[in-house]
């Protein structure tokens, strides 16, 4: 589905974003002091798994330039962003990822990869193991459960018992565990047409079955709601989930998890350098509106405070329940 | 019958303490907190919750309950380990019901 036919099908549900939006306190939704600067570097990936709401994968060609880069870095030297989010696709498959690392950190105070794992232990790419270990680098990764059957079902054949393989490897170079300051996080998205569960009830299982049949360490469990967007939206409407999961979704909706999304206080920037309020209204091409900025190459960071966020149906993914972000739960 | 056990009345579950309101609080004050995280995990009660359900053939709450295992990453083979011990429960609680009919077997036996 390209984004046009996604709008269309999103625009099919009983009760908008917007409406429910209207009767919460605020009546919309709000940028507040930018905090994270959020950048999709690729869309091209050595996985295709189920849930991408990127539709990533290795025929996509789209690539950040290193100009684009040279604008973010000066970016990071004018304004106060505390955290640099780096996702894509996978990251590694940009050219000028380790280039862009060294040249970042020290101008913010946290810089994290999001890394489908598998991709590390791949000739070309295991160099950033220690890349990520010399520099501090907090890694977020894709491990949407504690079993190989569920997990492979997601993200194809093979992938969890790699996972495993590479999430050691971080171990011993001191990530997951505490006091090195070496932050590895992993990402549960559920395998199906559900919403995630508990967030601290999930993150105990993890550990506990993960570190008794493997004996891996791990920070955190993020706990993301699978937004219906791209191949995981195909995939409700085949599989005759869409009207239930939407129903749930809208059910579910929490005015006190709208008030703290992440969209307030992120800057997303595409691999064109396009800014959007967050990645999902990149994969719908719903750019932001900061009136005559559109792309990082000429925007000024000043102008970011107190300005309309772009909401769509899709909305009702990061509202439901606890609420979901890119770090996990809001509430 | 069409109208009986439809999905959607699921949702009416929150409106159950409608009509007799100070009850009904009392209920779901009762409900959340016996099913909240105690010395028994939110995993464990649910699984409790899930078998009941089939057990007393409640099609809403194994709707409830179903979903409510997914999102806590429980697999469909606990899931089916755990109703085979409702289904053995129950199975034991029939037979040993039959130690009524035995002992009258053996009163009234020549």
């Amino acid at each position: 589905m390209n984004f046009r036919e996604q709008l269309e099908t999103l625009a099919d549900i009983k009760h908008s974003f917007v409406e429910k939006l209207s009767e919460t306190e605020s009546k919309t939704l709000r940028t507040s002091k930018l905090e994270i600067l959020q950048l999709n570097i690729t869309r091209k990936c050595n996985l295709q798994c189920k849930h991408c709401h990127v539709s990533a994968g290795p025929d996509r060609q789209e690539l950040m330039s290193k100009a684009k880069f040279e604008s973010i870095l000066e970016l990071l030297d004018k304004a106060d962003i505390s955290t640099l989010d780096i996702t894509g696709g996978a990251p590694e498959m940009n050219p000028h990822l380790e280039w862009f690392i060294r040249s970042a950190s020290g101008k913010v105070e946290r810089i994290i990869v999001r890394s489908n794992l598998v991709i590390l232990k791949e000739e070309e790419f295991k160099k950033y193991i220690k890349i990520y270990s010399e520099n501090k680098i907090e890694i977020v990764a894709s491990l949407p459960h504690f079993t190989e059957n569920l997990t492979d079902r997601m993200r194809g054949s093979g992938i969890f018992s790699t996972s495993i393989e590479v999430i050691k490897e971080l171990n011993t170079e001191g990530y997951g565990k505490n006091g090195t300051g070496k932050v590895l996080n992993f990402v549960h998205n559920p395998v199906g047409a559900i919403l995630p569960g508990d967030q601290n009830a999930l993150e105990t299982e993890f550990k506990k079955r993960l570190m008794d049949l493997y004996g891996i360490h791990f920070n955190n469990l993020f706990c993301i709601t699978n937004m219906p967007l791209g191949r995981y939206l195909e995939y409700l409407k085949k599989s005759d989930n869409y009207e239930d999961y939407m129903d749930e979704l809208i059910c579910s909706f929490n005015p006190a998890a709208a008030e703290s999304l992440m969209c307030k206080n992120t800057l997303n920037v595409s691999w064109d350098g396009k800014l959007y309020n967050c990645d999902f209204n990149q994969m719908l091409e719903l750019e932001a509106d900061f009136e005559k900025f559109s792309n990082i190459t000429d925007f000024d960071p000043s102008y970011f405070e107190d300005k309309m966020i772009s909401v769509g149906n899709h909305c009702f993914g990061c509202t439901a329940g606890s609420g979901s972000s890119c770090q996990g739960t809001i509430e | 019958m069409s109208d009986y056990f439809e999905k959607k009345d699921l949702v009416d579950f929150a409106n159950i303490g409608e009509y007799a309101e100070e009850e009904g609080g009392k209920f779901f004050e009762y409900y959340g907190k016996s099913m909240s995280e105690g010395k028994l995990s939110k995993r464990e009660k649910c699984l409790i919750a899930l078998t009941i359900a089939v057990v007393q053939k409640c099609p809403y709450c194994i709707d409830a309950y179903t979903n409510e295992s997914l999102k806590l990453g429980i697999t469909k083979e606990e899931m089916m380990e755990a109703i085979h011990v409702g289904a053995s429960m129950q199975a034991g609680i029939v037979l040993a019901h039959s130690t009524q009919m035995r002992k009258i077997i053996k009163k009234k036996e020549m």
